[in-house]
């Protein structure tokens, strides 16, 4: 199979466009970025189809063309389109109520972990370790499982 | 087509044709919930049929509108659905979970349930999220397992940022660009395998990819492996997981945590044995499960967050089946088959549990939980059923599943292999010790000690997370834990138990669907038989 190169370096070019919008922070680049990769992986599903010919139609003849060009990429394709422009809609409008709710558009970190990354060992130990030991004297000889158990001592 | 193929989409076309039945039905609360629990109730009952012929017949195909037809030289052009043993299990397993889950946010949703829960946006997502689960067991062509990622990834988009506060969004922006930069990598993989081979339809694909040489063989797998790991959250793939999933609506997290990652493990099996049985990239594979499982579990031993604790043991343990995947034997297949069966089911437990922790105790996280043994024993029964069933203790059926992984692993006997017997030992101790955490705070201390106990949020939040924290002694009464929450659970943990009263049948079938997954002939000949008229 013979390949063009243009087609080949126009979806290497939107590609690394795209990887370079998608590490952005600034969410409507992101949304581009990933508008860009995706018409690159079209193209390049495209271009996996081989050579082009004759519209898949029986008896439908343009340019003079001698083979058919494959139908099964351009439905490919054309579902890829329905379900990106699907997803930059959602993506769009989140990015709306982002905007709404934080008037900023931007990717931030996860607080939880960064909340857990910084705890100092004092803190560890304080959700660990918070734990008085049982008071045996206050223990008493009802069967009961939990009196042993701080707090619980003599519970019946 | 043998007539029993009639009922191969059915397990598609059900949830759906019930989403647009939710959708017209919007307005009448009752009418919605009867209309999902019939269509669930009908999928696990269809699946379960499908279950019993496969493993009566041998696989099932069905060529969708008689697409078979193919022209010489080309592959089946349609869709094409397969049922073998393997999916047909993943079926069953998925329906038991969807609708119990299902049940459990209907009876969260009318006992907490205010008038302003967006449920009739809740149920038709769900139900498509449900069929595009199913469609991906079934599909028997790459695009159409594509088709099947993105209807479910779309579907879980909607429900991850349900209700769409400030913390969602934020978590819904990072999940829906890491989920669509995996399906664009699929989708490159896609093309790079149409362009060597010609052909998407997998049985087809088998054949033909024999005829490709070995580098390209490799790289195509390598590319398709990148976008299941993603998705399948394997180590240096998965930092996404534990961001996003703990912010969803309890419900919500447990059917995804469940669901959404066995469909990436299906797919890394399904493409390891059936398209590239020796691509060679088994050591990589072996790598990558043993740091999943470290890496994983180290993380959750960090954490303070039960929901977050319990991700990072849900990508420690998918370790464990990419470990299963990756000795590339029947018996590391059948413990990673019986291993993923095992593993829906408990993780989706906990997660139901973690649901109702925070509805009894008005916190999911261990610096403000305490008490709830005494508060509560039946939450702490449910509790430590499913947990130490994670942790693989003697005889739940995290136990069986991981001595089929470690027996497999010591009949394989290379260094690697070992390495990783060692690694799961190590992680199953961790898990413990992680569950012990969990218990000892939670459930043993006095809530007095936690040093934020005195705080609780305000109401039991259904889906929604729009609840503020007040003091514990100014939250209302919610009352025992509803019923209607509780029976699934159970449900589910006590399936989770059948997986042990019947491991022998169980283990051996999951060793038949092994078998039959390794022997590409039956699955080829089942799906082209039809294609040749």
């Amino acid at each position: 199979m013979t390949t063009l190169l243009v087609p080949l370096v126009l979806i290497g070019g939107l590609t690394s466009v795209g990887v370079y919008l998608l590490l952005e922070r600034n969410l409507t680049r992101m949304l581009l970025g990933l508008l860009l990769i995706g018409n690159a992986v079209n193209l390049l599903i495209l271009v996996a189809g081989g050579p082009s010919g004759n519209p898949p139609v029986r008896g439908r003849i343009t340019d003079g063309h001698t083979t058919t060009a494959d139908p099964l990429v351009q439905a490919m394709i054309l579902t890829a389109i329905v379900i990106s422009m699907g997803v930059a809609a959602f993506v769009l409008s989140v990015i709306y109520r982002t905007y709404r709710l934080t008037t900023e558009e931007e990717v931030v970190n996860d607080p939880e972990d960064a909340r857990v990354s910084q705890l100092t060992d004092e803190e560890l130990e304080a959700l660990d370790e918070a734990r008085p030991a049982p008071d045996e004297a206050r223990d008493t000889d009802e069967p009961d499982e939990l009196d042993a158990l701080p707090g619980l001592e003599g519970s019946r | 087509m043998s007539p029993s193929a009639v009922l191969t989409p059915l397990p598609v076309l059900i949830p759906l044709l019930g989403a647009a039945a939710t959708m017209f039905a919007g307005r009448r609360p009752r009418l919605q919930r009867a209309i999902t629990l019939g269509a669930l109730t009908a999928v696990v009952a269809v699946c379960a049929a499908l279950l019993y012929l496969t493993d009566r017949d041998g696989t099932l195909a069905l060529h969708v509108g008689g697409w078979a037809q193919s022209v010489p030289g080309m592959g089946p052009l349609g869709i094409t659905l397969v049922v073998d043993r393997l999916s047909a299990l993943m079926l069953v397993v998925s329906s038991i979970v969807l609708l119990a889950v299902v049940l459990y946010a209907i009876g969260q949703g009318i006992r907490d349930g205010g008038e302003r829960q967006p449920v009739s946006i809740f149920l038709p997502t769900y139900l498509a999220l449900s069929a595009g689960v199913c469609n991906a067991f079934l599909a028997g062509d790459l695009f159409n397992l594509f088709v099947g990622f993105e209807v479910l990834l779309v579907a879980s988009f909607v429900l991850l940022t349900i209700g769409a506060s400030t913390e969602r969004v934020r978590v819904g922006i990072s999940y829906v660009m890491v989920s669509m930069v995996s399906s664009m990598i699929f989708l490159i993989g896609i093309a790079l395998v149409y362009a060597a081979t010609g052909t998407l339809n997998m049985a087809e694909l088998a054949t033909r990819l024999d005829g490709v040489s070995a580098g390209t063989r490799s790289a195509l797998f390598a590319v398709l492996l990148v976008a299941f790991g993603i998705k399948a959250a394997v180590f240096p793939l998965s930092t996404w997981l534990p961001d996003s999933y703990p912010t969803a609506p309890a419900p919500v997290t447990a059917v995804f945590a469940g669901l959404l990652t066995k469909v990436g493990v299906y797919a890394i099996i399904r493409a390891h044995t059936l398209l590239f049985p020796s691509a060679g990239l088994d050591k990589m594979l072996m790598v990558a499960a043993f740091l999943t499982m470290l890496v994983g579990i180290l993380g959750a031993i960090a954490q303070s967050d039960i929901k977050r604790l319990l991700s990072f043991t849900l990508v420690s343990h998918i370790g464990y089946m990419v470990f299963g995947i990756a000795l590339s034997s029947r018996l590391g297949l059948a413990g990673a088959v019986y291993y993923v069966t095992h593993h829906i089911l408990v993780q989706t437990t906990l997660f139901l549990v973690v649901g109702l922790i925070e509805r009894q105790a008005g916190a999911s996280t261990l610096q403000r939980l305490g008490g709830l043994a005494a508060a509560s024993p039946l939450l702490a029964f449910v509790f430590v059923v499913p947990a130490l069933n994670l942790g693989g203790i003697p005889p739940f059926s995290g136990f069986i599943g991981k001595v089929a992984l470690l027996e497999a692993g010591a009949q394989n006997g290379s260094v690697l292999a070992w390495m990783l017997v060692g690694g799961s030992v190590l992680t199953s101790l961790l898990t413990l010790y992680v569950i012990s955490r969990v218990w000892t705070l939670a459930f043993w201390r006095p809530r007095a000690d936690a040093p934020e106990g005195h705080m609780a949020s305000a109401a039991p939040s259904v889906l929604l997370d729009d609840t503020e924290d007040i003091a514990v002694d100014e939250r209302d009464d919610v009352g025992r834990m509803p019923v209607a929450m509780l029976v699934p659970t159970a449900a589910l943990i006590a399936v989770a138990l059948t997986l042990t009263v019947l491991a022998g049948p169980i283990v051996a079938y999951s060793e038949r669907a092994a078998a039959e997954v390794l022997d590409r002939d039956r699955y080829i000949t089942a799906v082209l038989s039809g294609a040749t008229p």
